[in-house]
């Protein structure tokens, strides 16, 4: 346990962040992939074959929490150790606990898809698993803050850099948010269905403030430490503004605990708690227009490093993503928007604007930073890593220009009435008038799984081949100029 | 004795106490960072991520 003096990889625990890493690329490409298949069920409903395990209703689910908690989460996993080691200047608080939530959360990965695609499913949105995976889940959440508590607590630098402070908090809320949307009762001690301990609107508001708050810590707060830390490193210059980034701690932290409502907006919610929402929603845009900004201006001064640089030019797409996304959810959080928008597939098309743009963006530039150090590789190829963005930025735009559309026709479609005041257009025409953006969607998909396989061919090469980060790159290697 | 509590389970005066209580707090964070005594201290730790640099390269300084 004790720091040896010595190389990085000697002083501190890279073994499983080494781990967590590739697991990250294993789950984004299944994760992904399972995305894509059903897109394509949406677009030619043939796809089902009519087999139950393979249906939207089951591989749904699959993708969702392989994308989320396999790819973001191991991701989330391997540079919180990362940060948390380099920025304390100490070793993980422990190696064997650390150990085990790498087990026990790649477990829950594989366990859980298999439970959904034999149809075992709380339905509830991002908590789909059962009570037993639940457990599985909270034990390694909890060896989890151990682990990053305890490397805090014995750090060497006095005061606790930004990113940990973002991390911390996604640990701590996602503890709490888990648990409190967990509360299940189970049928038998031998069975896998559980009810919800809350019933009604109660139940549906816990659910919201679980779900949005998942988007607003997992996939957010956690990846703006990601971002505090590898956006400096990578531009080789310090965040634009440290005091900025105490304020957007603070702003954001507290301002998302209370926008989960505006998932229930013209429901059984009381007005007041969907009004409240909204306007929570609206006060949002503050602290994560300063993030951006504060991230972006890091490059201030050093713009010229988007035309050299590959990798920076993801982190700063990421930003700008990122920036578009917060915009977007506050002004759909909205009632009269919301009533266009919502059960369309305008939030579908919100939701990728933010996984695909901010979170898969963030960790595709973070990992290209993060990989050659972990293996002491230059890496493999930096073309490949062009070729990546241009493929991973049309994905997404195809993605979000395809469900914008469509979820505004399907919104239009949905409300209009004739001149006697019937409903002017039955479900089915909707259905039949998206179709185009369906397999538009889907050829989105298809472009940015491509460029997470190139992403993994080229991380593969760099461990397996690259030469060592020390000795000059030989033989047909390219060399990894922009990779300081 | 517990009377004094109950002035606080009624919702015309939590929320306004509640709001009183989070925009103080939200103040006083912005008083701190950019108007107390530490903020020349706080602006430093954002070198923080190049104190433990490993790397052959040289960071770019410009």
């Amino acid at each position: 346990m004790g720091a040896a003096a010595g190389s990085p990889a000697q002083q501190y625990n890279y073994e499983v962040i080494k781990k967590f890493a590739i697991m990250t690329l294993v789950w984004g490409v299944v994760g992904m992939a399972a995305g894509v298949y059903i897109a394509a069920e949406l677009a030619w409903p043939h796809l089902n074959f009519g087999i139950p395990y393979i249906e939207f209703g089951r591989l749904r689910p699959v993708h969702t929490n392989l994308v989320i908690f396999g790819f973001g989460g191991s991701a989330l996993f391997a540079t919180s150790y990362y940060v948390v080691q380099r920025t304390c200047q100490t070793r993980l608080f422990s190696d064997g606990l650390a150990s085990f939530t790498f087990w026990g959360w790649q477990a829950a990965m594989v366990l859980a898809p298999i439970s959904y695609m034999l149809g075992h499913t709380k339905s509830r949105e991002y908590a789909e698993m059962e009570w037993p995976l639940v457990l599985l889940v909270e034990v390694t959440w909890v060896a989890y803050l151990l682990v990053f508590v305890g490397t805090i607590m014995k750090r060497k630098q006095p005061h606790i850099y930004v990113s940990n402070w973002f991390y911390l908090a996604f640990i701590l809320a996602v503890a709490l948010l888990w648990t409190f949307n967990n509360l299940t009762i189970p049928v038998s001690l031998f069975h896998m269905k559980s009810y919800s301990l809350f019933s009604g609107v109660q139940d549906a508001m816990l659910q919201w403030w679980y779900g949005h708050n998942a988007v607003g810590f997992f996939l957010t707060a956690a990846f703006l430490g990601m971002m505090y830390y590898f956006v400096p490193k990578q531009a080789g210059r310090p965040i634009y503004s440290y005091r900025l980034s105490i304020v957007h701690f603070w702003a954001l932290s507290f301002l998302y605990m209370w926008a989960g409502g505006h998932h229930l907006h013209w429901t059984a919610l009381p007005d007041w708690t969907s009004t409240l929402a909204a306007t929570f929603s609206i006060m949002l845009l503050l602290p994560s227009w300063g993030g951006m900004i504060n991230g972006i201006m890091t490059l201030s001064g050093a713009w010229d490093k988007l035309r050299t640089d590959p990798v920076m030019r993801f982190l700063i797409v990421a930003l700008s993503f990122y920036g578009m996304a917060t915009f977007e959810g506050p002004m759909m959080a909205l009632k009269n928007v919301n009533a266009l928008s919502h059960y369309t597939n305008w939030t579908i098309g919100h939701v990728h604007s933010g996984t695909l743009g901010w979170v898969s963006m963030i960790t595709f530039g973070s990992f290209y930073h993060l990989i050659p150090k972990l293996w002491n590789r230059k890496l493999y190829s930096v073309k490949l890593v062009t070729v990546h963005f241009w493929l991973a930025t049309i994905g997404v735009l195809l993605y979000i220009i395809a469900m914008w559309i469509s979820g505004i026709t399907q919104g239009l479609m949905w409300r209009a009435f004739d001149a006697y005041g019937n409903l002017q257009y039955s479900f089915v025409e909707s259905v039949a008038a998206i179709h185009p953006f369906m397999v538009m969607r889907w050829v989105g998909g298809v472009f940015f799984l491509t460029g997470t396989l190139l992403m993994v061919y080229n991380c593969y090469m760099t461990v397996r081949a690259g030469a060592p980060e020390t000795e000059p790159a030989g033989g047909n290697l390219q060399p990894a100029g922009a990779n300081a | 004795m517990m009377q004094w509590l109950e002035w606080f389970t009624r919702w015309e005066n939590t929320k306004p106490v509640g709001l009183v209580i989070f925009f103080v707090t939200f103040v006083g964070i912005l008083w701190y960072v950019y108007l107390g005594a530490s903020k020349g201290r706080l602006e430093s730790y954002k070198n923080m991520p190049f104190l433990d640099d490993d790397t052959v390269y040289k960071e770019d300084k410009q």
